[in-house]
């Protein structure tokens, strides 16, 4: 019989520190209070005293529900457009805005906010979706390395391909990795139509590695982070640099501003939400300044208002790129599976 | 006809409710997403393509290598914790379960850094990294209950020791290597992160393509034709394994303490192999370590400064405490649910086959409770999306759903340690005890739960280790407040920057430990039940 008990004592203290026994938290909501739940991907962040306030200006509380990549976000909301999620939906990026409005995922809404910068990133004649922050695709380097080798810091896509880089460049596949497809899709905008599969070549015989995911690619081969790998040039984002700052204030690693492509990241209010009224004024929110000002250092991207200013370390490090390579929306989604065939054959055939 | 055959109406009882957990949280919505890709065009295309053969290929290929891999490296390492009595047993039992909770991500990292070059050899070797344990613990926990007498009479008799094991020993053991090598298959089978990061883009298994084409692409036919293939394949290989499961003896079981003891002569040829498998298991896990002490100007303890904050500039809601505070609780909730559905499963099929019932009944119950381990969790997630909503709570979003995903994982791997055990049983004694004037009830306290009652704890241990690494699910469903260590590793190697680096690979340290002192504490609680048979 002791075995029993120590069995049944252990279920009991198990069950002590199991989930149902933490209740009464800060997810609860107080009586009285909205709720409006708010569907992203898993790189959403935002400072808590920013919550609080709209909280306790409004009497919202937004509830944050990450549902992996932009990509998988996209597409679980078309999956679910019948029973949405949630009553608002932020991340839906450049790449997959296309998908969402042809699948009628979101609601006409047009915030007052909207005409305050977010507007220039306008995908949509019906005001569906708004324009929230900007994050950069950009190739950075290692310029303390390059230095090592007698190499000056390169500027183009065609430096890249030039043989004193050779074996230097460490790139993500376009199939797995969405800074991957980023740049992939800066070839492709920069060479036009014909010429991109050919620059592909001559990078593949340059040496270019490819890798399939972001955190390989930075933290494993690229020199200038902390795992101080062997390739002192890599496809990260603009801001990067800005989280690579020495101790004498100076950045260690560097953006290059003439290979950028310009991924814009999007709110909007969810076709069927429970709560549209709320929803709007969480997508006003989104937009508004005080969320504007930490979106740079808590998701390491741009925001879509004008004359918000960007952090110091930003400043110095990580300036936004002034003229970035686009496609439109409805581009990417016709050819994207195309590319990333193509891709593939150039690459790795 | 039930009333002819005694307990067959209470076995059928206990297999309710792990049936229709498995219904509700498996079936129906695998069944919904694959018939929604059915709807649609591409699905004949993709099935008559020559890429997809390959993809099968490759799939069952590389999951075959990974779990021969597995079952040579994981024998020695079972026998030194069920036949030697060795000072360092229990803290080796413990450490090699750590693979299990570490993030593929981070395995796959230290694996590119050792093996550069990646490819095949690294996918089957990392893949074969995270599941020796399930072959060294779970053959482990019936070696150890195995009567030496009979090994002692061939010997003996003259009989060599390889002679000895391979006639003596081994076929006592098959049914546990079959059951540990089905689920090692399975994993290795559906292993998404480490092929994808040691393959380089290179290599894709269905389980890489389902991802793709569900998550990326959102080309539901082409993935349901996908997971079709995988769940044929996963049933084909659970057939092979209930088949060879039936063939065999009851073993003579006894209790641990007389059957663990100093090794010697060649025996010790054996312990050094599995002191050196231990090694090689531990290579990548000080790569990880090392990790989390370096930072640009050598040595520091800046990541695990930093465990008690929030990363870099606050780049998580929770700090690297808290998180593995929400780990042991979600793991907690799985564990106990998983262990209560796995004990009424178990119970079930040994009951079942004990009343003479059709073998293919057993059999297809049996397969059917193991598929979970075999299909793809974007199939299930996605699945989930398009289902759940329709019952009461819409758990779709509910952070319930977490413990829900990761029990269903976690209760195929209860039955397959609880279920050779239960099964090897020997009747006699069961009779015997009936015979006597025991109840069925009282049967099974004297009888079944002291000779499973070790395997019942391993099993605990395993899931819930399975449960502190689990991902796929939680970094889907939970939300950022309760983050687990394995979302909180996942969000922190995604960013740049030094600190959030170091504090990445401090908490897989921390990750570690949680998983050494937890199976430390699940093993003191074996030794009160070891012993009373």
């Amino acid at each position: 019989m002791r075995r029993i008990a120590i069995l049944a004592g252990a279920a009991v203290l198990a069950a002590g520190c199991s989930t149902g026994g933490s209740g009464g938290g800060s997810g609860e909501a107080k009586t009285g209070e909205r709720t409006v739940v708010l569907v992203t991907h898993d790189s959403f962040d935002a400072d808590a005293a920013v919550l609080e306030k709209f909280r306790a200006d409004t009497g919202i509380k937004i509830d944050v529900r990450k549902s992996g990549d932009a990509g998988a976000l996209t597409n679980q909301l078309v999956l679910t457009k019948g029973a949405p999620l949630g009553d608002a939906a932020f991340g839906v990026d450049t790449t997959f805005a296309s998908r969402a409005l042809d699948e009628g995922v979101f609601a006409e809404y047009r915030s007052p906010e909207a005409d305050k910068g977010p507007q220039r990133y306008s995908v949509d004649d019906k005001n569906r979706l708004s324009a929230v922050d900007v994050g950069d695709v950009c190739v950075n380097v290692d310029p303390a390395a390059l230095t090592a080798k007698n190499l000056p810091v390169p500027a183009s896509f065609e430096d890249l391909a030039d043989a004193k880089y050779k074996d230097l460049l460490v790139v993500e596949d376009p199939a797995t990795s969405s800074p991957g497809l980023a740049f992939v899709l800066g070839t492709v905008a920069h060479y036009g139509n014909q010429g991109w599969v050919n620059y592909w070549q001559r990078l593949k015989a340059n040496g270019v590695k490819v890798v399939s995911g972001w955190e390989e690619a930075y933290t494993q081969e690229f020199s200038g982070s902390s795992g101080k790998g062997p390739r002192p040039i890599v496809v990260s984002y603009a801001s990067s640099p800005s989280a690579e700052i020495g101790d004498d204030g100076k950045p260690r690693t560097q953006a290059l501003l003439d290979t950028c492509f310009r991924q814009v990241e999007y709110a909007g209010v969810l076709n069927g939400a429970k709560n549209t009224d709320d929803a709007r004024k969480v997508v006003d929110f989104l937009l508004s300044e005080p969320f504007q000002k930490q979106v740079p250092e808590k998701m390491y991207v741009y925001p879509a208002r004008e004359g918000v200013a960007l952090p110091d370390a930003w400043q110095k490090a990580a300036p936004l790129p002034q003229s970035p390579a686009t496609l439109a929306a409805g581009d990417i989604q016709a050819n994207r599976e195309r590319w990333i065939t193509q891709w593939r054959t150039a690459v790795r055939g | 006809m039930a009333h002819g055959r005694p307990g067959l109406t209470g076995a059928l009882l206990a297999a309710l409710p792990p049936l229709g957990f498995l219904v509700v949280f498996f079936l129906w919505p695998v069944a919904a997403i694959i018939r929604l890709g059915l709807l649609g065009d591409g699905v004949g295309a993709v099935l008559a393509s020559a890429d997809t053969w390959g993809l099968v290929g490759f799939t069952v290929g590389q999951a075959a290598a990974a779990t021969a891999v597995a079952v040579v490296a994981g024998l020695p390492v079972a026998f030194l914790l069920a036949r030697t009595s060795l000072r360092g047993n229990g803290f080796i039992r413990a450490a090699v379960l750590v693979p299990f909770v570490l993030p593929t991500v981070v395995v796959g990292l230290a694996f590119r850094s050792l093996l550069p070059e990646g490819g095949v050899v690294a996918i089957v070797l990392a893949n074969a990294f995270f599941n020796v344990a399930v072959v060294a613990r779970s053959v482990a926990g019936v070696w150890s209950h195995v009567d030496r007498r009979a090994e002692d009479a061939a010997r003996v008799l003259g009989a060599s020791r390889l002679r000895t094991f391979l006639s003596v020993t081994l076929p006592v053991l098959r049914p546990a290597i079959g059951s540990a090598a089905s689920v090692v298959f399975l994993f290795c089978a559906t292993s998404f992160g480490v092929v994808l990061l040691l393959g380089g883009g290179e290599y894709s298994t269905l389980e890489t393509e389902i991802y793709l084409r569900t998550v990326q692409l959102l080309d539901l036919p082409g993935a349901a034709a996908l997971s079709l293939l995988q769940v044929a394949a996963v049933f084909a290989v659970l057939v092979i394994g209930a088949v060879t499961r039936r063939r065999q003896a009851a073993a003579r079981m006894r209790g641990t303490a007389e059957t663990a003891r100093r090794p010697v002569g060649g025996e010790w040829a054996v312990v050094a192999v599995a002191y050196a498998v231990v090694a090689l298991l531990l290579v990548p896990i000080a790569a990880l370590v090392v990790r989390s002490l370096s930072t640009v100007d050598g040595w520091g303890l800046a990541g695990y400064r930093a465990l008690a904050g929030t990363g870099y500039r606050g780049s998580l809601q929770v700090s690297g405490w808290e998180a593995a505070e929400n780990s042991l609780r979600a793991a907690t909730d799985a564990t106990l649910l998983a262990l209560v559905l796995g004990v009424l499963a178990s119970v079930a099929l040994v009951s079942l086959a004990r009343t003479k019932a059709r073998p293919g009944l057993v059999d297809a119950l049996d397969t059917a409770f193991m598929l979970p381990l075999g299909v793809s969790a974007v199939t299930v997630g996605f699945g989930y999306l398009i289902t759940l909503d329709a019952l009461p709570g819409d758990l779709r979003t509910s952070a319930t759903l977490v413990p829900l995903a990761q029990a269903l994982v976690v209760t195929p791997l209860v039955i397959r340690m609880l279920l050779p055990v239960l099964r090897s049983i020997d009747d006699r004694l069961r009779q015997a005890a009936a015979t006597l004037g025991a109840s069925p009830w009282r049967v099974w306290r004297e009888i079944d739960i002291p000779l499973a009652g070790r395997s019942l704890l391993a099993a605990a241990a395993f899931g819930y280790v399975v449960a502190l690494g689990e991902f796929g699910a939680t970094s889907f469903l939970a939300r950022p407040d309760s983050a687990t260590l394995p979302v909180v590793i996942g969000r922190l190697v995604a960013r740049p920057g030094e600190l959030n680096n170091q504090m990445a690979y401090a908490a897989c340290t921390l990750l570690m430990l949680v998983t050494i002192a937890v199976v430390a504490l699940i093993e003191r609680l074996r030794v009160a039940s070891v012993g009373e048979f």
